[in-house]
């Protein structure tokens, strides 16, 4: 048990220790070898990569070096990624085997290693983390600590403000000033549909119950999207802070965080921040001599895409079969075991201390009219920089794809980007200048979604985009409701059909007809926007469906039913070679004038 | 006696003031409007899941489920515009299209939700085809048959099972187009906590659960002649069997036009 | 026809046309379970002994103790159920008085509930290899026989049931639905234990749509404490009382269906539409409860057919011959075979 007192010291010492994180210039003998240990890093071997050098460290008896594991840096196309503070000098790609060189010529000659530095796409070589590109135009709130601090320490949250934001709330601030000031924040729902988190906030604080609920929403789902677990993974307290302050707004002394089990990095994280913080008294019974107390509980999730609806995710925490509630009644007012509860999504939470510091003005100055602050996105697909992007509303999805993400690779062009995962949509070339807020996305037929932006080169077919999406939806349909359990599975027959070359003259207007109908009748969230992706490709790309059916061609070519290879006989020497390659001898000889 | 509080709305053009806490549903029905429903049992199962309720709530960019949601005041219902009915429509051909439709032979036929629902509808071809459900029928049971490639999944029986009889013998298994109800490790009826009460046949709107059919057996004792076949009825049988027998038609026809109106 | 139309006259007329030998009632079979069940009662009050008893006649329920109450099955009546009882005097008593050979004898059951198909199979209900009932059917089956037998049966004359088994009092019909066997058991029971007539036998505290009904009946000195339960839900919540010692009343009457038997799993299916705007259960029992205000005989040991069989083969409640065929055992079971 820590009194106030005691974490304003370790506030103190820690952040003066840790100075040289975040100040190039600090002044201080020692060096601190930042090492990514996200789950993309993991998975390349960061956890060897760190034991390398503190080997290695050993080995040549180098002082003053320390090895941190931290959470992503973002760029994970160059991962795994190693960062030395305070010179901030970034190694991209590194494996277990480069430690031995890094310490010898970097820590102990003081050189750079070249190889191993981070390119650009013009081929400049980058020294610092904050030269490259990818970073320039990224605005970090959420993901402030994400590569910052090691995500395991307590200490090191506290020493940049940690904990600081709940004491503020339970000394400083009523309820109801909290609420106002997330209210003003202009903070909206980053679980996709963007509804104002204060007035969700207010609307269970008013909700009648003896007993209220925290919910945290960490059942991250779409594909590609892994925004949620990289702030887990790098900033867990900031979760466990946030979801204390939501408790003592709207008179909640318990709280749940829904995590998938396939993110056992992220459980783990949160579960040792939890038992950190219960430590220092943090979490528990009167926190810090107040009357406020609170308790955090992980529960883990199967990896049912519609336990990220909230109402199926009470179900599901209460542990029955995940489906969704019928709505009204909201959750606020009849949630978890029927109490009031509050959901929201990790993202959200982790915007929350920021704005109890920095107050809701500099909040609300960030971001479009009405969508405020920073969104991140995991930016994937056909695109060089893959990886975790932080942006301010109202950036462009030309500055994200391009100037943050380093434009198409291989030489090819731009074809679609699509936001929202399966609920979403496809956006087009046309509207790659729309800002990114929650009704410019809807206003184009996609959606704002948690955060996965997945972009497509023109080798990819979009009747086969979309059908690759709604068979997501189709296996991932909880079977409740009628229009989504067979409608969408009706609508990926359809575009197999399509896709196979057997796609019939009134099949698009049968596919848009069932399509608006599942929209307009499903039961939640999860059916109300499946049809999106078929939608939106159908609005944008009209024409490459029509080939299909039409013309029995995919311009894309990926559709291989529809696949029609041609040999343009006026560079046709006849050498036979693909004639005597051709596992099916489709290809015969014969007289060239006859074609 | 506390005031009961009344609630205005409009409901196909036609003022309603109903009181509060009722369902739409409810409300189109003190005003003779009747709305399709399908998985809707009255306090047993008012979950929403068929869509066949569906209504337009001006202001509201999804249709409302009629049997779950409550009126509000000032609410603008139109419970059979076009766009609702064709929604009803598509929901109904999509159920179809996952449904045995061997209406000839089947317990049910002539006293089933489904079929009347298509003869509503006017449903002479289905537009969306494709995958059917496949399933073995379970007439292990003495009491009870589960055949559920009739099964709509409207849930009324599990609900019946678990909330009304507590027992929680079936329930749903598996997710999406592959859901379906299914007991303890898929096993028979036979052998899981089942008590043979039936009341899950009593909810099923179609023919997915009946009862063990044992004419037969009774015309094999009627026709052999070295049976003495005694019959007896219990008390409960006499008050209800009336209810499977409808006056012929003519009897109607007098009563109506007797008195030359 | 509407829903609670007593048929009782069309539907003999038409088991006769159906060809069956003889059409009897199992309200006698049920005013034979009274006489049983009555006595088994007095007994054990008496005796202070597996206090409260419950009523044995639901097979649903019958199965649901055995899988989830086994310590409790002595609290079970070991009465069989009135079709079964009726079965097994069938095949011995009126075979043996009407020299008709046992084993040639099929029992064919019309029945509300599709328990009752599986109780007819249970080993226990037999009686020298016999099974007391050979074959159930619901009272949807008989509808569907009847149509495919080409009766019109709106159009039928009433008959009567076949004598000489074939009368019954008003106390047997109002067994199928909650709170009859109850009503009826008290009835006989009062005026066993008094010795005297009964001013008023109707006990409306029995009678009801509610899921647990509390009764305290005073008969002569005593004071007798019954609750009726009806629904497995309901059920359970009684199960737990006894379970927990709480319980203290002596008498308990418990259907699985909600409603008692006139709401069985073998009924006539009502649509969600009829059922949200017709109160289907008060329809069917306020029918049976007709039936018994119209009844000559209302208490179950004035049936003079009752009366004749005990006094040429039974003797008396609770005989050895009685035990024989009237009476079974319950055995606990596992809730999954697997």
């Amino acid at each position: 048990m820590k009194t106030l007192q005691e974490i304003a010291e370790i506030r103190k010492n820690k952040r003066e220790e840790l100075d040289l994180r975040v100040n190039l210039k600090a002044s201080t003998k020692e060096k601190h070898i930042l090492v990514c240990h996200g789950t993309g890093c993991t998975s390349s071997k960061s956890p060897d990569i760190i034991e390398n050098f503190k080997k290695s460290i050993r080995d040549n008896n180098v002082d003053n070096v320390k090895v941190i594991q931290t959470g992503c840096f973002g760029l994970c196309a160059k991962g795994p990624i190693v960062i030395i503070r305070p010179e901030d000098v970034f190694y991209s790609l590194v494996k277990p085997e480069d430690c031995e060189e890094i310490v010898k010529t970097h820590l102990i000659e003081g050189k750079l290693v070249e190889r191993l530095l981070c390119k650009e796409i013009n081929d400049s070589t980058v020294k610092r983390l904050d030269e490259l590109n990818f970073y320039k135009k990224q605005k970090r709130i959420a993901l402030k600590n994400c590569g910052v601090i090691d995500p395991e320490n307590i200490d090191e949250y506290i020493a940049f403000d940690g904990y600081k934001a709940i004491e503020k709330c339970l000394f400083e601030l009523t309820p109801d000033e909290i609420i106002n000031t997330i209210k003003e924040s202009g903070l909206r729902g980053r679980g996709g549909a963007g509804f104002p988190t204060g007035k969700k906030w207010e609307f269970t604080k008013m909700a009648k119950g003896d007993q209220k609920y925290i919910v945290c929403n960490a059942d991250e789902g779409d594909p590609g999207a892994f925004m949620d677990r990289s702030i887990l993974e790098g900033d867990p307290h900031c979760v466990v802070e946030a979801m204390m302050i939501a408790g003592y707004s709207v008179g909640a002394n318990k709280g749940y965080i829904y995590v998938r089990a396939e993110y056992p990095i992220a459980v783990q994280r949160f579960q040792t921040a939890i038992n950190q913080a219960k430590g220092y008294g943090i979490l528990g019974k009167n926190i810090f001599g107040t009357d406020f107390s609170f308790d955090l509980e992980i529960r883990l999730g199967a990896g049912a895409f519609v336990c990220g609806e909230e109402t199926a995710l009470l179900e599901s925490i209460e542990g029955r079969r995940g489906q969704p509630r019928l709505k009204p009644p909201f959750p606020a007012n009849s949630g978890l075991w029927r109490k009031p509860t509050l959901i929201n999504n990790v993202e959200t939470y982790a915007n929350i201390t920021r704005i109890i510091l920095n107050g809701a003005k500099w909040y609300a100055s960030i971001g479009t009219e009405n969508s405020k602050g920073t969104k991140v996105f995991a930016l994937g697909g056909n695109v060089v920089n893959t990886g975790l992007v932080e942006v301010p509303m109202g950036t462009t999805l030309r500055e994200i794809v391009y100037d943050i993400g380093g434009g198409i690779p291989n030489g090819r062009k731009f074809k679609a980007a699509q936001t929202g995962g399966p609920s979403g949509g496809c956006i087009p070339l046309e509207h790659l200048d729309t800002p990114i807020d929650y009704e410019s996305l809807a206003q184009i037929g996609s959606m704002m979604g948690s955060g996965g932006l997945i972009v497509m080169d023109d080798s990819k077919c979009m009747v086969n985009i979309a059908k690759f999406y709604l068979e997501f939806t189709v296996d991932e349909s909880c079977g409740k409701c009628t229009p989504c359990r067979i409608g969408t599975k009706r609508m990926q027959e359809i575009l197999q059909k399509i896709c196979d070359g057997k796609g019939e003259k009134d099949d698009l207007e049968k596919l848009e007809k069932l399509a608006n109908n599942i929209k307009r009748a499903s039961l939640c969230g999860l059916g109300q926007t499946a049809p999106n992706p078929v939608l939106s490709t159908l609005k944008y790309f009209r024409e490459e469906y029509t080939a299909h059916i039409r013309d029995k061609f995919c311009p894309a070519g990926e559709c291989k039913a529809l696949a029609n290879v041609r040999i343009d006989s006026t560079k046709c020497k006849g050498c036979g070679i693909c004639k005597k390659n051709c596992p099916v001898g489709a290809i015969s000889r014969r007289n060239k004038t006859a074609t | 006696m506390a005031e009961e509080n009344y609630i205005n709305l409009t409901i196909d053009g036609t003022q309603v003031k109903t009181k509060e806490g009722m369902t739409i549903l409810e409300a189109a029905k003190s005003v003779g409007i009747d709305i399709p429903t399908l998985c809707f049992l009255k306090d047993i199962n008012e979950v929403g899941d068929c869509r066949m309720c569906i209504v337009e709530v001006e202001g509201r960019k999804g249709f409302a489920t009629s049997c779950i949601q409550k009126v509000e005041e000032g609410m603008i219902i139109h419970t059979h515009s076009p766009a609702v009915l064709e929604a009803r429509r598509v929901i109904l051909d999509l159920i179809l299209s996952n449904h045995h439709k061997d209406c000839l032979t089947c317990s049910r036929s002539g006293n089933c939700e489904l079929q009347n629902l298509a003869i509503k509808f006017n449903v002479q071809n289905i537009e969306y085809t494709g995958k059917q459900s496949e399933h073995t029928i379970d007439d292990l049971s003495p009491s009870i048959v589960r055949d559920f490639n009739k099964c709509i999944l409207c849930r009324r029986c599990i609900a019946t099972c678990k909330n009304v009889q507590k027992i929680g013998a079936i329930d749903c298994m598996n997710r999406g187009f592959d859901s379906c109800i299914s007991t303890v490790n898929n096993q028979s009826l036979r052998d899981v906590n089942c008590t043979n009460c039936g009341q899950c046949i009593e909810a099923c709107p179609t023919g997915a659960l009946r009862e063990k059919d044992n004419t037969d057996e009774v015309w094999k004792a009627l026709k052999d002649e070295k049976k003495y076949v005694i019959v007896q009825t219990a008390p409960a049988v006499r008050v209800a069997l009336g209810e499977e027998f409808r006056y012929a038609n003519r009897y109607k026809c007098n009563r109506k036009n007797g008195n030359g109106s | 026809m509407p829903i609670g139309t007593n048929v009782t006259g069309k539907m003999v007329t038409a088991l006769k046309k159906l060809g069956f030998n003889k059409v009897f009632d199992t309200n006698t079979g049920a005013d034979l379970t009274i006489m049983e069940e009555g006595n088994e009662f007095i007994e054990r009050l008496s005796e202070n002994k597996n206090l409260p008893m419950i009523t044995s006649c639901s097979p649903g329920w019958v199965k649901y103790i055995e899988m989830n109450y086994t310590e409790n099955l002595k609290h079970l009546s070991s009465c069989k159920s009135p079709h079964e009882m009726y079965g097994a005097i069938l095949k011995t008593y009126y075979a043996e008085k009407n020299n008709i050979n046992p084993n040639s004898i099929c029992v064919v059951s019309v029945m509300p509930c599709v328990a009752k198909k599986y109780e007819a199979n249970r080993e226990e209900l037999s009686n020298q290899g016999m099974k007391d009932v050979d074959i159930v059917i619901t009272t949807r089956e008989l509808a569907r026989m009847i149509k495919q037998g080409n009766i019109e049966f709106v159009e039928l004359e009433d008959s009567s049931f076949d004598e000489p088994m074939g009368e019954a009092t008003g106390a047997g019909a109002i067994f199928g639905t909650t709170g009859g066997v109850m009503e009826a058991a008290l009835r006989t029971v009062s005026e066993k234990l008094t010795g005297n007539s009964l001013e008023k036998i109707e006990f409306e505290t029995v009678r009801g749509e509610e899921g647990i009904k509390r009764a305290t009946v005073t008969i002569g000195e005593k004071e007798i404490k019954a609750v009726v339960a009806h629904g497995l839900a309901n059920a359970q919540k009684i199960m737990e009382e006894i379970k927990s010692g709480k319980a203290d009343y002596q008498f308990v009457e418990i259907m699985a269906c909600p409603g008692g038997c006139v709401m069985g799993g073998g009924q006539p299916i009502k649509s969600s539409k009829t059922r949200m705007t017709v109160d289907v259960r008060k329809k069917r029992a306020d029918a049976l409860y007709t039936i018994d205000e119209k009844s000559v005989i209302r208490k179950s040991h004035e049936n003079g057919v009752i009366k004749k069989l005990y006094d040429e083969f039974l003797e008396k409640p609770g005989s050895h011959k009685a035990h024989e065929l009237l009476h079974t055992h319950y055995i606990a079971k596992e809730k999954y075979n697997i």
